[in-house]
């Protein structure tokens, strides 16, 4: 139990950057349907450096900021040009995966360098590791793991105890009325947009760099429309976020584990759960019709002040 | 100005787009690729053509040229026909075509022989159709059809070609069985089908036939490509006790699983032996060499003595093989793979009777064995092997 629940947060890692990268943005306002694409360039990047360099700090940066340069597009024409965002998206999306088809073309079978796998090696952490039961699950995983949990705790903090924090909602809720009220608007999308895209970068590249330390075309295979669809299950709350990545990385392993195990249980069944979970969760929180549980109100509206 | 700049920036994106060849986009390495209109059809024959004219040979693949598996090792043939016949051929392909789509499948075909292709060869299993459609629709007579893993044939310009993985495959079977420790082998494969059925039933023979006591233990992931599904996988049965790793799909996702575990490895396509990190851990590979089916057959079509045919490669004609054994396999296991190769080079089949089904039916009476017809009517799964469908 306590292997698969570790294998299960490892498998929740790459949907946990990507979760949040995006919860980030639709929480200022605007729905990034990239993230597939913003995933795969990450990880196509974040594989060059890492193998350009064998630095793992660089191809940690170089994963972010590639992720960030495919927001860019999605911002610069939906923010400044108030293009449509859930066009612009599924381009990226298209777009994202043409490149890294491209760029990785010469790259496909090559090893990710010793020095790095050996940086993203599982690292127990002293003291906490040694806790009965949450220990083996939490706490032996790779550096790249408690990055996903510090992001977690800082981004709530970020979100719910500060003025940026709070503007950047406002925004999401009612453009206009941050923008009356004197919050820079594109500064602020423009800021969450790219950290967002950032995300979903680390998210691809803990794929290529960690999980499957080996180039590969293709490795995100449809894992970012799940991070879209985890963040509706999150209900746009990092914490959720967390719980609900884990939950989706466990259910994306579970039917191999319950095959493995001789139980008698049709993988096609099992590939379905996180969608049917994630559908039920829809239906549970639009009958419910709490504040805090909806979409930020403003998603996906373009902003044109002359319009007020 | 936004307008134009909106503009812009979806024409780049476009641009970069069919740059990177995204799509379906095809590639002709010869320099006549286009399509001319005075050269309609390849309507100067195929067979009779003298063998001045190179006769031009186009494919059509599933995945890119360089995926790291099945297409790769279609494309190695390609391009050692090309080695082998020199100026006699030309080649052409197009890549990335969907295969479960009749009309798909019809296009490519059609844009290869405005390419002045007279020879089609359908790389995936599902091309036959499409194919098989356009061979018997008058209109292509002069074209040869070649089908890769199909059981199609008509009289004049259809034929199909495949191999028998399942010698390779319960070669395997016999490293595994002897170099196991817990008696559990674990099999990643992509779907429940005949094809991945019978390599896990050669395997499964192949081990038993070596330690009785060896079971396998199989995970279906639904997909031929999927890295992390594929290492995912490959961990669960890790986590099962299993201390050799084989695999029916595409990617050395279950390699690194088993290598990161300390344990054994039976890859499929490709000899992984010089990955890093797979050193102590990689044994062999069962491995497709499809060029032996195509510079014959090429030739023979250049000859203009080619007649349609069923072909089934063997590990005699070397149109199936394992990757060289690696130093992680023992020497016992070495010699015994040696023994049992000699004898399927002299035609022993591999599925002797009597074998059970995990069901515990008799599959195969004892005394018969199972041609090539039998063995693709294969829906079981042999005694010793655990899966759910």
């Amino acid at each position: 139990m306590e292997a698969f629940l570790a294998a299960a947060i490892v498998a929740a890692m790459p949907l946990l950057f990507a979760t949040l990268g995006e919860l980030l943005t639709e929480k200022s306002g605007s729905l990034n349907l990239g993230v597939e694409g913003m995933m795969l360039i990450g990880a196509v990047i974040g594989f060059i450096t890492a193998y350009g360099t064998g630095s793992p700090g660089a191809a940690l940066l170089g994963a972010f900021g590639a992720g960030a340069a495919g927001a860019l597009i999605f911002a610069v024409v939906t923010v400044t040009l108030r293009g449509n965002q859930v066009v612009t998206g599924l381009t990226l999306t298209i777009f994202g995966s043409g490149f890294a088809s491209f760029v990785g073309d010469p790259l496909i079978g090559k090893s990710v360098p010793k020095t790095v796998q050996a940086f993203f090696a599982p690292a127990p952490v002293p003291g906490l590791s040694e806790v009965p039961f949450i220990g083996p699950v939490f706490f032996r995983q790779d550096a790249f793991v408690y990055l996903g949990y510090a992001l977690v705790v800082l981004i709530s903090i970020y979100l719910y105890k500060t003025r940026p924090g709070l503007n950047m909602r406002a925004i999401g809720e009612s453009t206009a009325a941050a923008d009356a009220s004197g919050v820079a608007i594109d500064f602020h999308k423009y800021a969450h947009i790219l950290f967002g895209g950032g995300l979903c970068g680390l998210g691809g590249a803990y794929l290529a760099l960690v999980y499957v330390p080996m180039w590969q075309a293709d490795v995100v295979t449809g894992r970012g429309w799940i991070a879209v669809a985890l963040v509706i299950f999150a209900s746009w709350n990092p914490a959720k976020a967390f719980a609900g990545s884990f939950l989706f990385g466990a259910l994306s392993i579970l039917g191999f584990r319950l095959q493995s195990m001789g139980f008698h249980i049709s993988q096609y069944l099992v590939d379905m759960f996180p969608y049917i979970a994630t559908i039920a969760i829809v239906i549970i929180s639009t009958h419910k019709n709490r504040k805090e549980d909806l979409p930020p109100a403003d998603l996906s509206v373009p902003y044109f002040r002359e319009e007020r | 100005m936004k307008r134009v700049l909106i503009l812009l920036l979806v024409a780049l994106m476009v641009f970069t787009l069919a740059a990177c060849g995204g799509g379906s986009s095809g590639a002709a390495d010869t320099g006549s690729a286009t399509a001319d209109a005075d050269n309609p059809a390849g309507a100067s024959g195929a067979s009779e053509e003298p063998a001045a004219t190179p006769v031009k040979v186009g494919f059509i693949y599933i995945g890119a040229i360089d995926d790291g598996g099945y297409t790769q090792a279609q494309h190695a043939g390609t391009e050692a026909l090309k080695e082998a016949l020199g100026d006699k051929v030309e080649t052409a392909y197009l890549e990335g075509i969907d295969d479960t789509n009749t009309q798909a499948a019809q296009d490519a075909a059609k844009q290869l022989i405005d390419q002045g292709c007279s020879v089609i060869i359908g790389t995936s299993f599902g091309f036959g159709e499409g194919l098989f459609e356009l061979a018997e629709s008058g209109d292509y007579d002069d074209i040869i059809f070649l089908h890769f893993s199909g059981s199609n044939i008509n009289d004049t310009n259809f034929g199909n070609y495949f191999g028998a993985m399942e010698e390779p495959r319960y070669l395997t079977g016999i490293i595994a069985g002897m170099q196991t420790e817990t008696n559990k082998i674990g099999y990643v494969a992509a779907y429940p089908y005949t094809e991945v059925k019978i390599g896990i039933n050669a395997l499964a023979l192949g081990a038993q036939s070596v330690n009785p006591d060896a079971t396998v233990q199989v995970v279906y992931i639904n997909s031929w490509y999927d890295p992390a599904a594929e290492k995912a996988a490959a961990e669960a049965l890790l986590a099962q006790g299993c201390d050799v790793i084989a695999q029916h799909a595409d990617t050395p996702g279950p390699q690194i699983a088993a290598a990161s575990a300390g344990k054994l490895c039976i890859g499929y396509n490709l000899d992984n032996s010089g990955l890093e990190g797979l050193e102590d851990a990689f044994l062999t590979a069962p491995t497709w060499h499809h060029d032996v089916f195509l510079v014959p057959t090429i030739q023979a079509i250049i000859d203009g003595t080619w007649t349609p045919e069923s072909y089934y490669g063997s590990l005699a004609d070397g149109y199936v093989d394992l990757a060289p054994l690696t130093a992680n396999v023992t020497e016992e296991a070495k010699a015994k793979v040696a023994e049992v190769r000699a004898q399927f080079e002299a035609g022993e089949p591999v599925f002797v009777g009597p074998i059970e089904d995990n069901a515990g039916n008799v599959v195969v009476a004892e005394g018969e064995s199972l041609d090539r017809a039998g063995i693709w009517s294969m829906e079981y799964l042999v005694k010793g092997v655990t899966a759910s469908e």
